[in-house]
């Protein structure tokens, strides 16, 4: 049992390592929460002045900003669902002993090793082009007209890109979770004459519940974030279709230079996320106790 | 000490000076430019540059155009200082000099300032100093297929309307061979599709604000353009326009794919190039078209230039490496290595006076006298509050101008009308202004 002396050494020794982890914190969202209630241009140097909440109205009522909420739901809910079913599906089928076993796995996880910009160049000249792309080609041999992706399922098109890119870390957590599955269990569960959807209701997917939770936790924090995609892919549009919370910030910031507008979006986006973090730590979390 | 010895420390005392001396005038410059085609080929002379500066060392940024613009534009805002030349626009030099942000450029006798275009020189400059040097310069004219217009029986004016262009392409359609009758920029920013259909409004006699600051997308003049723009490219355009910018439409012409496009004059050395045009043989050229009636044409004006931002701790060099690039010099090694055609164009009088150029460049007569054609103090037929040609010059307009450019798309995709587009950019643009203190 510790002393109250050794209790004081470590939390001494913990101290640097908390104090920078809150200075690295903390600073940049005082500075985001100062500059939000500031008017601040970067193309009108030495004309900043106190804004008051005018920033955030001005954000708020952006005529896309509703639209953005709902694109940054429609792009999370859209990319959990793929990567967190698909996950499960090719886990159980890289699961199996097959030929090649090895070779299949590291196909498998390769997309997650491109980098996002990359993957979406890829995705939107060769593959998804209406003129180049790879599906453009395959439209026409069936003698159908190609399909202009970004230009009529923008946000269809992106969530296929990231759940694309995201597919690989789903499987891994989940193939991991279905490798530590009790294999006697289940061969008394086949004995026992359960057919195999039953198998895998009642003893597959409780066993990979909390694996499941990972994932979508952790891609919850990375999706909301979602924009090197959008701006390589779409650039938001056309119009506003593609255009989610953290691509207004982006065009708040780089595209109009408003640094006080964009700090008004970030603080707004980081009161949304916290909202959604504490919703799902309530009802998926659970599964982490 | 012996003589030996104190001549010993001498020489290692002159060589640590020598040394220092070395190590102070070797300096690196970071470039930031556009992925265009005559800024990549600078990349590939820059050999000769180095060559002849050998304490020079160059590295280069290049980015594509909206994207290098952010990234400059913050750099500089923020004196970031992260690049010693900066490949800017005719949009910028004037707000950027303005803003103190940039260095008046002294270029020297031998570099002869006034053989510069002077309709580019004046774009450039503020209170009568350079503040950047044009690498090219350009205005808009019609590009076409001379074999397909043949074959389909057609003939486009030098001086065609927007109806001449409109029969044409719809004579030269034929989607079952992917060839298209005409591709226009579809890519919303400022810098691309509206860069294009602001021109056109001009040419329809449009603009932007009145005289009070005031939009005007609510006018019959951006009615016609905006519908007119829309029909042309639903019924005779590329599939995916509305991802298209001027590199993309350049490669579908290059292909075969587009009968007509219009857009910037400097396409035209990469259109009549055999080495990477499929059609190199059969490029007509006609000037920016106007509406019936409207005694306007679309002429923009556009010089890309080098510039140093204040920011720079290599002023010196940086000056050096923009008064090769800029040169007569640099004209001369690009023509003696990749032909005269190939040379950056719309900057210097003394090309366009040069006989070899003259036979190597068909399109050489057209482009300057676009050039020469645009008028950026006043652009539209009615009053304007304003200056720029394809652009407003107000440092707003990037925000504002990629906002609009973004409905115009998204009406090109088929996702809202004509009339959506525009009410929605003159809501917009009415918040912005407002917003900035332009309406009271």
């Amino acid at each position: 049992m510790a002393t109250r002396q050794t209790q004081g050494l470590a939390r001494l020794m913990r101290a640097p390592a908390i104090i920078l982890l809150f200075v690295w914190m903390i600073v940049p969202l005082c500075m985001t929460l100062y500059y939000s209630f500031l008017n601040y241009n970067l193309l009108s140097p030495g004309t900043t002045s106190w804004a008051g909440w005018f920033n955030y109205q001005y954000f708020y009522t952006d005529p896309a900003f509703f639209e953005a909420i709902w694109n940054t739901l429609v792009l999370v809910l859209g990319v959990l669902f793929i990567t967190v079913v698909g996950g499960t599906f090719i886990a159980m089928l890289i699961d199996k002993p097959i030929w090649g076993q090895g070779i299949v796995r590291i196909l498998v996880i390769s997309p997650f090793f491109v980098m996002p910009p990359v993957a979406a160049l890829i995705w939107k000249n060769m593959i998804m082009h209406p003129s180049y792309g790879v599906l453009a080609d395959v439209a026409q041999f069936f003698g159908a007209s190609p399909i202009d992706w970004f230009a009529q399922y923008p946000l269809f098109s992106i969530i296929l890109i990231v759940a694309w890119q995201w597919l690989p870390f789903a499987t891994l957590i989940l193939l991991t979770s279905l490798q530590s599955l009790d294999t006697e269990q289940m061969e008394a569960a086949e004995m026992d004459g359960a057919p195999a959807y039953s198998r895998f209701l009642y003893l597959v997917l409780p066993h990979m519940a909390r694996a499941i939770t990972v994932v979508i936790l952790i891609q919850t924090i990375f999706l909301l974030g979602i924009y090197a995609e959008i701006l390589v892919t779409t650039n938001g549009g056309p119009g506003t279709a593609s255009t989610n919370l953290t691509f207004l910030i982006y065009r708040a910031a780089r595209l109009n230079f408003d640094i006080g507008g964009a700090a008004a979006g970030g603080i707004i986006a980081v009161i949304l996320a916290n909202i959604i973090a504490i919703f799902l730590m309530r009802a998926v979390g659970k599964n982490l106790d | 000490m012996t003589t030996t010895w104190r001549a010993l420390l001498g020489a290692t005392a002159l060589c640590a000076t020598a040394g220092i001396a070395a190590a102070q005038d070797n300096v690196t410059l970071t470039i930031a430019t556009v992925n265009n085609g005559d800024m990549i080929r600078m990349q590939g002379l820059t050999d000769a540059f180095t060559a002849a500066n050998p304490n020079i060392q160059v590295q280069w940024v290049t980015l594509e155009e909206n994207i290098l613009r952010e990234r400059v534009t913050t750099d500089i805002a923020t004196q970031g200082g992260q690049y010693d030349v900066l490949t800017i626009g005719t949009y910028e030099v004037p707000i950027w000099a303005k803003q103190d942000w940039l260095v008046p450029l002294e270029l020297g006798d031998a570099y002869d300032v006034d053989d510069l275009v002077p309709a580019v020189r004046d774009a450039l400059s503020v209170d009568g100093k350079l503040y950047a040097a044009p690498f090219y310069a350009e205005s808009a004219m019609v590009m076409y297929r001379t074999d397909l217009a043949e074959a389909a029986g057609v003939t486009i004016p030098d001086a065609p309307t927007w109806a001449d262009i409109r029969d044409a392409a719809a004579k030269m359609t034929d989607k079952s061979k992917e060839q298209y009758g005409i591709c226009l920029r579809g890519k919303p920013g400022w810098g691309e599709n509206i860069g294009f259909i602001t021109a056109m409004a001009n040419s329809y006699g449009a603009r932007w604000f009145d005289t009070d600051w005031k939009p005007q997308f609510d006018s019959e003049e951006w009615k016609a353009t905006l519908t007119d723009y829309l029909a042309m490219m639903n019924e005779y355009g590329p599939p995916g326009a509305s991802s298209n910018g001027f590199n993309e439409n350049l490669s579908l012409f290059q292909q075969g794919k587009c009968a007509i496009w219009i857009d910037a004059t400097v396409a035209a050395s990469f259109v009549t190039d055999p080495a990477t045009s499929t059609v190199a043989d059969n490029v007509g050229f006609a000037q920016f078209p106007n509406r019936e009636g409207v005694d306007n044409r679309g002429n923009w004006l556009w010089a890309w230039s080098l510039a140093i931002p204040t920011s720079s701790d290599a002023k010196e060099a940086a000056q050096t490496f923009i008064a090769w690039a800029t040169s007569k010099e640099y004209s001369a090694l690009v023509a003696e290595r990749e032909g005269w055609r190939a040379v950056p164009p719309g900057t210097r009088t003394s090309l366009y006076e040069n006989a070899d150029y003259q036979a190597e460049a068909p399109f050489a007569a057209m482009t300057i006298n676009s050039i020469n054609a645009a008028n950026t103090q006043k652009a539209s037929v009615q009053d304007v509050p304003y200056t720029g040609g394809q652009f407003v010059a107000i440092p707003e307009f990037q925000g504002i101008g990629t906002a609009v450019g973004q409905q115009f798309s998204a009406a090109l995709a088929g996702q809202m009308s004509a009339e959506d587009a525009l009410a929605a950019a003159q809501s917009n643009t009415t918040r912005e202004m407002t917003r900035a203190g332009y309406i009271k």
